[in-house]
């Protein structure tokens, strides 16, 4: 009869990342390492250098798009619902919400089943599967908006907002700073939702993306770049950029624009303003105060682990729901995030203190 | 309630003054009168009901969250009607199926098509909370008319029944503290917009209405008369000279123009009127028609002329008059104390009559008015804090060069220090509101400069926000480090804004959100002239002094930063300045907009002038 596999020798913290001792790999490590598993696609989760890759294909299109096709010495590309065993762990795959092809994946092995949800919100994004919650024993989860200040509005209404703001200043350019991947995509499809059918105009960063997420069967309408656009096309044209471009010279090329951000963090004023933002709108990727516990009560775990964001306040909740909960202090994480110029997080190396860090 | 908490919310982060007034004025046209003349009432200062204290907000969500997990947000947030304006729960809903989803636990099983919402929330369907069309003007109602027992219950139940941005608005409209860059001239700008009228039309009968207006809203869209306002004692608008530049004066014949001393205070007009059974009203307004009656009770009381005069408020103690910063002490005061009145007397220096008795005088000649003021005034009772300010005779430009450089020998005596330059008005001129070019001019004493070193720029606003164009600049001190002494965002040329947003760019050391630390050695760093009206003690500087009115003269590239100036330089120009720092700009210029009472947005008003 097999004995029980302690939870630690499945998956275990360490700096490089979550490791499986008993399946010899990492999920989403920090560093280059032998076999990697990755939830998704953003940068603090999906680096380059690895020796082997699993991931959903998507995943794999992402990283082949920002690092190259050369991103990794081997990779193989799994499906949700689907598992491989990996040195004896089964290891399965299922949608994460939160950008095209972010998964969660499941680890399990002599009856212990752990979750490493990576990055994830429930909810209906147009631009990827739903989040489903996963049965399992141990449940990891970020807690990027782990505070009960956080509770996202309904993006279709925070779209509201550019759509009046367009027709107030219609000869002004709105300015949106959104991540590069996933959110971009996201804004542009809730701004076809909302009847918005001008061409939205690109910053160079954003482009292949883009293109991607159209060729997986994501329509996004006309878009074309920001700098082959005509003086004439840009009073009441929406452009979408990296949070970071905002306050760079790049913008300048536009006359008195409008500047909005979308983001989770837009709900704290002290960060709006920090970022010289004039329209804030909160729409996040991640899973925000109410999301993080009825996602977690679903997945009926007993044991509930905290990688990166506001893990003292789940923490304490989890306590209180029941469930035997602790901080991970994975570091590396949320720096996807950090693009936007959260200033004293920006140009740190890696492994600093989370880009999470309290408004100044 | 939703749509004025939408619109303060947009408000608070909208820099330009423009874009504000289109916002408040969209809000207008699209909401109904009974909400919309209520959120005009709030946006002009017009509201009273009874405040909360921070301790009952904190008190209400104690009862309500977790203390852990509050004192975690507020900590993160920072600001208190913010965290719990997020935070406060949904208010127990009714019981009904809420089923808990069971965890999907077999596998294969397809992809996502059975995806499970979360329980308890549906999305895309936005709050589950029972009514969000709450009116504001029900809000307002209540607030009103609750005894100080009810507070706290009507208060929660308010909050209950609202979204995150209207529990926000509503705990700033609550604790008084609104906050969002708009001041009643603005909200009145934004009613004239709403048709034909001027902001002056509307300050003409804003006195005689009270909320919620719907008669002045009609008049503004046209489809209404002029409101009935039964006002003896209406706001005047004010005339405004141009600053005078060596070119106009070449161009001018000093024998077309009278010139008096500029004071140093804040512009105040003053009206008075008896009706048939002897009974009285005053009235004090500031330049933009705030009344601001209410802090100068003292004044109000004690003036007895029938008319209206334009005049400077000022602070005399043993009939000399004090500093700005004295005036500026009376003026942070928000309750009117015996002693404040006291300590701090207000008086009018009057240079102009509008109203003489019951006949306007507005267009008649400045030589007539000026006759007539000098009647009124010598007939007035000498005790009663109403003077003269006198004619600052000359016959050159010499001479007026002469008495400015010096008012103390030329006629202002132990009043100098309050003197900020001279005005020059044509003799026949009439007395025409706003900014006419040509009749009035003003011509300052010229400012004061040194060499400083740039420490630090942010990013500004608006139009610049993607420049760095607010500067921190330092002077050396004796130990050969440098101490920033000021902040200046305007002085400089467009072109000269992208030279030093380049600089900028190419040497900075350090960052810190929206703002960079540049380099600032002996041998390395850029040297800016700046030009300011005067100094002042400071114990919230680290090098003891503030500089007033500060702006970028030019850059100075030929400069090594080690021959920059010294503190010592400075604290040389404070002993000389009496400890009286010379000048404010605000002065005759102040801009009303609630100035009177709250001095603090004197440098927005300003800055909104200087930026446009
Ligand atoms: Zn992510
Ligand atoms: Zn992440």
């Amino acid at each position: 009869m097999r004995s029980a596999m302690r939870p630690e020798d499945l998956l275990r913290p360490t700096p490089r990342g979550l490791y499986s001792p008993a399946g010899d790999f990492f999920i989403d490590p920090v560093r280059p390492v032998p076999r990697a598993l990755i939830t998704h696609g953003h940068s603090d989760h999906a680096r380059a250098g690895h020796g082997a890759v699993l991931a959903t294909r998507q995943t794999l299109d992402i990283m082949a798009i920002r690092y190259g096709a050369d991103f990794a010495g081997d990779t193989q590309a799994i499906a949700y619902g689907e598992s491989v065993e990996v040195n004896g762990v089964k290891a399965s795959f299922f949608p994460a919400g939160h950008i095209l092809g972010s998964a969660q994946i499941r680890v399990e092995k002599n009856g212990c089943r752990i979750v490493a949800s990576g990055d994830y919100k429930p909810g209906i994004d147009p631009t990827c599967v739903p989040f489903e919650p996963i049965g399992c024993d141990v449940f990891i989860s970020e807690a990027t908006f782990g505070l009960p200040v956080f509770r996202h509005p309904d993006p279709a209404g925070e779209i509201g907002k550019l759509v009046a703001s367009l027709q107030l200043f219609p000869e002004r350019t709105h300015i949106i700073g959104a991540y590069a991947l996933g959110k971009a995509q996201r804004v542009i499809a809730l701004l076809r939702a909302a009847g918005h059918d001008r061409p939205i105009l690109l910053h160079g960063a954003m482009e292949r993306l883009t293109a991607y997420y159209e060729s997986e069967g994501i329509a996004l309408g006309p878009v074309k770049l920001a700098r082959e656009a005509t003086p004439d096309e840009l009073p009441g044209a929406v452009v979408i950029a990296p949070p970071s471009s905002l306050a760079e010279v790049w913008s300048r090329r536009f006359a008195d624009p409008v500047t909005a951000f979308a983001s989770g963090w837009m709900r704290i004023r002290a960060r709006a303003r920090q970022h010289g933002v004039e329209l804030p709108l909160v729409i996040s990727d991640h899973a925000d105060w109410d999301d993080l516990q009825h996602a977690i009560l679903a997945t009926g775990c007993g044991e509930l682990w905290v990688t990166h964001g506001q893990e003292d306040a789940l923490v304490h909740w989890a306590g209180q729901a029941g469930l035997t909960a602790r901080p991970l202090h994975l570091v590396g994480y949320g720096e996807e995030e950090a693009e936007s110029g959260d200033a004293p997080a920006t140009g740190k190396a890696s492994g600093d203190a989370p880009a999470e860090g309290k408004p100044s | 309630m939703n749509r004025f908490a939408a619109l303060i919310d947009r408000l608070a982060y909208e820099p330009r003054r423009n874009g504000k007034i289109r916002l408040i004025a969209d809000y207008f046209r699209h909401v109904p009168d009974l909400d919309r003349g209520w959120a005009l009432a709030a946006l002009t200062g017009a509201l009273s009901f009874r405040n909360a204290k921070p301790g009952l907000i904190r008190q209400l969500i104690a009862e309500r969250t977790d203390p852990v997990l509050f004192a975690l947000s507020y900590d993160y947030v920072g600001d208190l009607s913010e965290t719990v304006a997020l935070m406060w729960p949904a208010p127990a809903r009714p019981e009904g199926p809420s089923p808990q989803p069971s965890p999907r636990r077999g596998e294969g099983a397809g992809p996502a098509s059975k995806a499970l919402s979360p329980p308890g929330r549906g999305l895309g369907e936005g709050e589950a909370r029972p009514d969000l069309g709450i009116p504001l003007s029900d809000v307002i109602h209540t607030l009103t008319h609750m005894g100080r027992t009810e507070l706290p219950a009507v208060l929660a139940g308010l909050l209950d029944r609202l979204d995150e941005t209207g529990r926000w608005a509503l705990l700033k409209l609550i604790t008084g503290s609104l906050r969002i860059g708009v001041s009643a001239r603005l909200a009145k700008t934004a009613v004239a917009a709403l048709g034909a009228l001027t902001p002056d039309d509307i300050e003409l009968v804003w006195p005689g209405l009270t909320p919620p207006y719907a008669e002045l809203f009609a008049w503004a869209e046209g489809h209404g008369e002029r409101p009935q306002t039964e006002n003896p004692t209406p706001f005047r608008p004010v005339m405004l000279a141009h600053p005078l530049e060596a070119a106009d004066r070449e161009s001018l014949d000093p024998r077309d123009f009278r010139a008096e001393w500029k004071w140093d205070g804040i512009r105040i007009q003053a009206a008075r009127a008896v009706d048939a059974d002897g009974r009285s009203t005053t009235r004090l307004y500031s330049r933009t028609g705030e009344d601001i009656s209410g802090a100068f009770p003292d004044l109000a009381e004690a003036l007895a002329f029938e008319g209206a005069v334009d005049g400077e408020l000022l602070i005399l103690r043993q009939e000399r008059v004090q500093s700005f910063n004295v005036l500026q002490q009376r003026l942070n005061r928000k309750a009117v104390s015996a002693k404040l009145i006291t300590e701090f007397p207000a008086h009018i220096r009057a240079y102009d009559l509008l109203v003489d008795g019951t006949e306007d005088v507005r267009a008649l000649p400045f030589d007539a008015r000026r006759a007539r003021l000098e009647a009124l005034i010598a007939t007035h009772p000498t005790d009663a804090r109403l003077d003269l300010s006198p004619l600052v005779p000359f016959a050159t430009w010499e001479e007026l060069t002469a008495a400015r450089a010096d008012p103390a020998t030329h006629g202002a005596g132990p009043d100098a220090d309050a003197v900020e330059g001279v005005m020059l008005k044509r003799a026949d001129s009439l007395y025409l509101p706003g900014r006419p070019k040509g009749p009035w001019w003003k011509w300052k004493r010229d400012p004061h400069s040194v060499d400083a070193v740039l420490m630090y720029a942010q990013r500004g606003h608006g139009k610049r926000s993607s420049y760095y164009s607010d500067y921190t600049f330092g002077v050396w001190t004796g130990d050969g480090e440098l101490v920033p002494v000021g902040k200046a965002y305007f002085g400089f040329t467009d072109a000269e804004l992208i030279e030093i947003d380049r600089f900028v760019r190419r040497n900075t050391v350090n960052r810190f959100g929206p703002v960079r630390e540049v380099v600032h050695a002996r041998d390395e760093g850029l040297v800016l002239e700046v030009a300011f009206e005067g100094l002042a003690r400071s114990t919230r500087h680290r090098s003891g002094v503030a500089m007033r009115f500060p702006r970028i003269a030019r850059l100075r590239w030929d400069k090594p930063p080690a021959e920059a100036d010294t503190l010592a330089t400075l604290e040389a120009l404070l002993r000389t300045q009496g400890e009286v720092a010379a000048d404010d700009d605000a002065g005759a210029e102040s801009d009303g907009g609630g100035t009177a009472a709250r001095p603090a947005s004197r440098r927005a008003a300003r800055r909104d002038r200087e930026a446009s």
